[in-house]
């Protein structure tokens, strides 16, 4: 009998980045590799962030393992515990560690994190000066809590405050040394910065603000602190939380390039491609991180490479921060400097413990201060992150989500009021539809259940209040939502953009492949996917892909759009909505001929003829594709019709010919598929009789030519459009338009309006894509106009769904069923 | 009643599809799976009457076109959370041709 050797993948550090690495592995592909960890830290894997909870009295080491021997044993995880790696041979692709052990690897994964600064300063060595990193750290501090007296903490940084509110929560009398005017000046700007001292003074703690340590002074042990001004403090411990600096002295040992970190690219590997690096000790795109939101996202992407899908990439990370400290509500993200170009709105309340500043730049947030009251950090935190355009919304962006009149929501919770892809849980980027589905998926009804099936809420906590208004909300209220971003839907934990860059990157070509290349759980998906992938793969491949009837809705495999008692409405198009005595007699004879009940006039300028067979629906088409006329594809996702008024052909105050416009336009545009219906308005001056700037794509026209508008709704949530820019010519009014329809078609998600998809990419990105780069605009319309050459086949007139398939079946004689 | 009927042939159903039976009093839907196996409910969700036949097949399930219920093949039952039922006819391929039992399944 042969055995299959595995590949050996072998990770340094068992902290929190290498241990989510291989958790996220596991997932995808449990059988891939013989896995062996190695971890300085004579423990499990556990939270590292929860240490300050635990210096506070607040949890127990046990409440924060995250995993124990039994998961290494269960995962068939070989857990070196307790031994440091000291050496790695990059020719014969071993490590080993201090005592000796020496293990061969296929590849290696480095996740040493990060080291405490230690300032160069006199007495710096000395006993009772203490850092905080790890369980050993806080087991120092704990202890010297039982009996010693004073404790000077050095840095007024995230670190430093969590450690002097647990060391006062201790007993012990604190002093925070911090180099500058503000606590945490990295992430509060003076006003907040004061309040927080404020409230921590409040607590007991004690601030010398403003100081430069000189040395630390005590003989066998620490008893004192001098400061560069010549004054001096008393101290039993000192706990140094000056800095972090990524761990990096194995790595440069063994020649991986390193600057301020381990480099790596967007797949987590380093120079040397088997040696991969995830976590604080990394630098990707110049940045270096000290938080864990970014270093869940690497794991994601390692493993994703790691299991040779290679895929996904990492593109950096924003991130926010929040203090961990009972009872202070805390939150800051992005740039909240002022300086040139930015706008400021603040809100204080000093007295009532509030302040609250958001920065504004070019209708951008791009920096939250939140002190106090932190109820909308996530909604903040969504915004800056997706750079949405906040004019509209400006004068209510102060008071938060559940100001807004128009989300609609009035009454409900702010959980209740935050959008589907809203992430909740900062740590482990979970968006609230994923809760929410979860929640409804699997029946959860506990917040611990929460926690292990999406792990939000499992890292940091402060998500937790949100988690539980979910869950409440949910299991609790009758309001049901359909999720909206990631997952695409129940088969797969993929989101839309990852599916479709997936089939653009892997030349995926149909259903079933994607589905087996991507490990969908239902091997005929579902009513979700598979329309969804059938669009994506027919806008990835207009010239080769051959469309599956069978996995889209009825109305547009029948070309026509079910009615609540299984008859059909067939609307043909009539372009620009300019008809003739010809088009109308034709019409009204098919109505007479099969008996149709209802001749309407419909909202978009059309004509709909209401209550056909489904037996009649081939002939119906025949007779009116006689007549000249083609499908109207009110039922697709697709163009729908082009609403014109009657400008200057006819109006005294028409200042272009609209009506022409629209005609011509529609010609260019119909049978174009897009992730959802599209429609199109021209007016003929600013009066906008046709309605334009509610429109997906929209035209209005003055006397120096055509303005342009995008992403219009006069649905269930109106949405006026936004102005893209002027043109002055009508060959530019058409390659805008094919550009724009190009951009979507390839970017929005399937059943995504261009209203929720300008929201998602922003006005300025669409600007930036579509007016600035020239070239790109061209390329588009390209694009748009090739995919045309395969679309503009009116599906009336195509003989592809057999007659044979209206036909019921009958019997030779009839049964009493 | 327990006669086999005979339908059609297995090909005139198409794959991942259905087409409809009239029989004189009510209608069936016979569906065929991607696993060529072929079921027959009566054409009325219990909802509001959608007609099934016209609804995406995926598994051993049917989504009815109208409002989205979910229903199962085999029993014709609505997935949950919601309720209902349908009636189910017993099915067979033989050489080709589905045979339909037109009275109740059980
Ligand atoms: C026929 C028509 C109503 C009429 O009698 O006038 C109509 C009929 C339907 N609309 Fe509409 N809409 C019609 C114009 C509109 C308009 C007005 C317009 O196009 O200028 C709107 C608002 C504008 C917009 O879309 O932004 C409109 C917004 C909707 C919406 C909400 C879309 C949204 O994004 O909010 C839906 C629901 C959906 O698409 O998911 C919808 C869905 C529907 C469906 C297809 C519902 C369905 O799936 O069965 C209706 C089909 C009825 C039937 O039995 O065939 N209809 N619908 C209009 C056909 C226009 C045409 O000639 O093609
Ligand atoms: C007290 C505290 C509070 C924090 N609070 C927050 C917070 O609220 N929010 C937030 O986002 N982040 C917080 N952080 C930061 C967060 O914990 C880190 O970003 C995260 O732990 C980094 O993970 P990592 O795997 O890169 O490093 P680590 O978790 O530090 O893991 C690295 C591991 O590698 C081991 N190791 C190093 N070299 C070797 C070697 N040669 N051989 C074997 N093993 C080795 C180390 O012993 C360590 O166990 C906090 C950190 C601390 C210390
Ligand atoms: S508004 Fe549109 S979807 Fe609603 S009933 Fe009228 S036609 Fe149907
Ligand atoms: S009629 Fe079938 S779901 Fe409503």
């Amino acid at each position: 009998m042969s055995v299959i050797e595995k590949e050996r993948l072998v990770v340094i550090g068992n902290g929190m980045a290498g241990v989510r690495t291989l958790e996220e592995l596991l997932k995808i592909s449990p059988d891939l590799y013989d896995i062996t960890v190695f971890g300085a830290e004579p423990y499990g894997n556990y939270n590292r962030i929860m240490l300050s909870p635990v210096l506070a009295g607040e949890k127990t080491i046990d409440d924060i393992m995250l995993n124990d021997d039994d998961w290494y044993d269960d995962n068939n995880v070989t857990l070196h515990k307790g031994k440091t790696v000291t050496r790695i041979d990059r020719r014969r692709k071993t490590v080993s560690s201090s005592d000796g052990l020496c293990v061969p690897y296929d590849r290696l994964i480095l996740a040493t994190g990060s080291k405490p600064v230690i300032l160069p300063i006199p007495g710096a060595d000395l006993p009772g000066v203490i850092t905080f990193r790890d369980v050993h750290d806080v087991d120092l501090m704990i202890e010297s809590a039982a009996h010693k007296a004073k404790a000077v903490v050095i840095g007024g940084g995230l670190l430093g405050l969590e450690a002097a509110n647990g060391l006062v929560k201790r007993g012990m009398d604190v002093t925070v040394i911090h180099l500058v005017d503000t606590l945490m000046e990295r992430q509060l700007d003076t006003q907040a910065g004061l309040l927080l001292q404020t409230s921590l003074e409040e607590r007991g703690l004690k601030f010398l603000m403003g100081t430069a340590t000189a040395a630390i002074l005590g003989t066998t042990g620490v008893e004192g602190v001098s400061f560069k001004d010549g004054t001096s403090l008393e101290a039993d411990i000192v706990v140094m939380a000056v800095g972090i600096q990524p761990n990096t002295s194995l790595a440069e040992s063994v020649g991986v390039h390193c600057e301020r970190g381990i480099v790596v690219n967007d797949t987590l590997q380093t120079y040397d491609p088997l040696i991969y690096a995830v976590g604080e000790c990394v630098q990707h795109r110049n940045e270096v991180y000290g938080l864990v939101a970014p270093l869940f996202e690497q794991a994601k992407v390692c493993a994703n490479h790691l299991a040779h899908k290679g895929f996904a990439t990492y593109h950096g990370s924003m991130t926010s921060t929040k203090l961990k400290v009972t009872g202070i509500d805390l939150f800051s993200a992005g740039d909240f400097e002022s300086g040139r170009g930015k706008e400021e709105i603040v809100l204080g309340d000093p007295g009532g413990g509030r302040y609250k500043k958001l920065v504004i730049k070019e209708d951008r947030l791009v920096g939250a201060v939140l002190y106090g009251d932190t109820v909308d950090s996530a909604w903040y935190f969504q915004l800056l992150r997706d750079q949405t355009d906040i004019s509209e919304i400006r004068d209510q962006l102060m008071f938060g989500e559940a100001r807004l009149g128009d989300s609609g929501h009035g009454g409900v919770n702010s959980a209740a009021a935050m959008s589907d892809h809203t992430e909740v849980c900062g740590c482990n980027g979970v968006c609230k539809g994923e809760i929410v589905a979860s929640i409804e998926e699997n029946k959860l009804t506990t917040l611990d259940e929460v926690r292990a099936h999406t792990k939000a809420s499992s890292s940091c906590g402060s998500c937790t209040g949100i988690v539980e208004q979910l869950l409440a909300a949910a299991i609790g209220g009758d309001y049901s939502l359909t999720p909206k971003e990631s997952p695409l839907c129940p088969c797969t934990d993929y989101t839309h953009d990852i599916v479709r860059n997936t089939i653009l990157n892997q030349g995926l070509k149909t259903i079933p492949e994607v589905m087996r290349f991507l490990e969908w759980r239902e091997p005929d998906g579902c009513p979700k996917c598979r329309p969804a992938l059938n669009y994506y793969l027919l806008c990835a491949s207009p010239d080769t892909y051959v469309d599956d009837a069978r996995s889209r809705f009825v109305n547009e495999r029948v070309h026509a759009n079910i009615q609540k008692d299984g008859t059909y409405s067939v609307i043909p198009r009539i372009w620009g909505g300019d008809t003739s005595a010809a088009d109308l007699r034709a019409i009204a004879e098919v109505a007479e001929k099969f008996n149709i009940p209802t001749v309407k006039i419909t909202g978009g300028q059309r004509i709909a003829l209401f209550g056909v067979r489904k037996e009649d629906l081939p002939a119906v088409w025949r007779d009116l594709n006689k007549a000249g006329m083609v499908s109207g594809h009110a039922y697709g996702k697709a163009l729908r019709t082009v609403k014109t008024c009657v400008g200057s052909q006819w109006c005294r105050f028409g200042t272009q010919d609209s009506t022409s416009m629209g005609i011509d336009i529609e010609r260019m545009t119909w049978g174009a598929g897009t992730p959802h219906k599209f429609k199109i308005a021209v007016s003929g001056c600013p009066r906008n009789c046709a309605e334009a700037t509610i429109k997906d794509f929209g035209v209005v026209a003055v006397d120096s030519g055509w303005e342009l508008h995008i992403g219009g709704n006069g649905g269930i949530k109106v949405r006026a459009t936004d102005l893209l820019c002027k043109v002055s010519t009508d060959a530019e009014v058409k390659e805008y338009c094919g550009a724009f329809m190009q951009i979507y078609r390839e970017e929005g998600h399937y059943l995504e309006r261009t209203a929720p998809y300008i929201e998602r990419v922003g006005l300025a990105y669409l600007k930036r894509r579509i007016v600035e780069d020239s070239v790109g605009r061209v390329e588009l319309f390209k694009r748009f106009l090739f995919s045309q050459t395969f679309a503009q086949i009116d599906p009336w007139a195509e003989d592809e769904t057999p007659a044979a398939e209206f036909q019921p079946l009958g019997l030779k004689e009839p049964v009493d069923a | 009643m327990s006669d086999w009927i005979d339908v059609c042939d297995l090909e005139d159903v198409p794959l991942l599809g259905s087409r409809v039976l009239k029989t004189g009093t009510i209608d069936i839907a016979v569906f065929r799976t991607s696993t060529n196996e072929v079921y027959a409910l009566e054409n009325k969700c219990p909802h509001k009457g959608g007609p099934l036949s016209e609804g995406l097949v995926h598994g051993k399930q049917v989504t009815c076109p109208l409002h989205s219920r979910v229903l199962n093949l085999d029993n014709g039952t609505v997935v949950a959370p919601d309720v209902g039922c349908v009636r189910t006819f017993a099915t067979r391929v033989n050489e080709g041709r589905i045979k339909l039992k037109v009275t109740d399944k059980g």
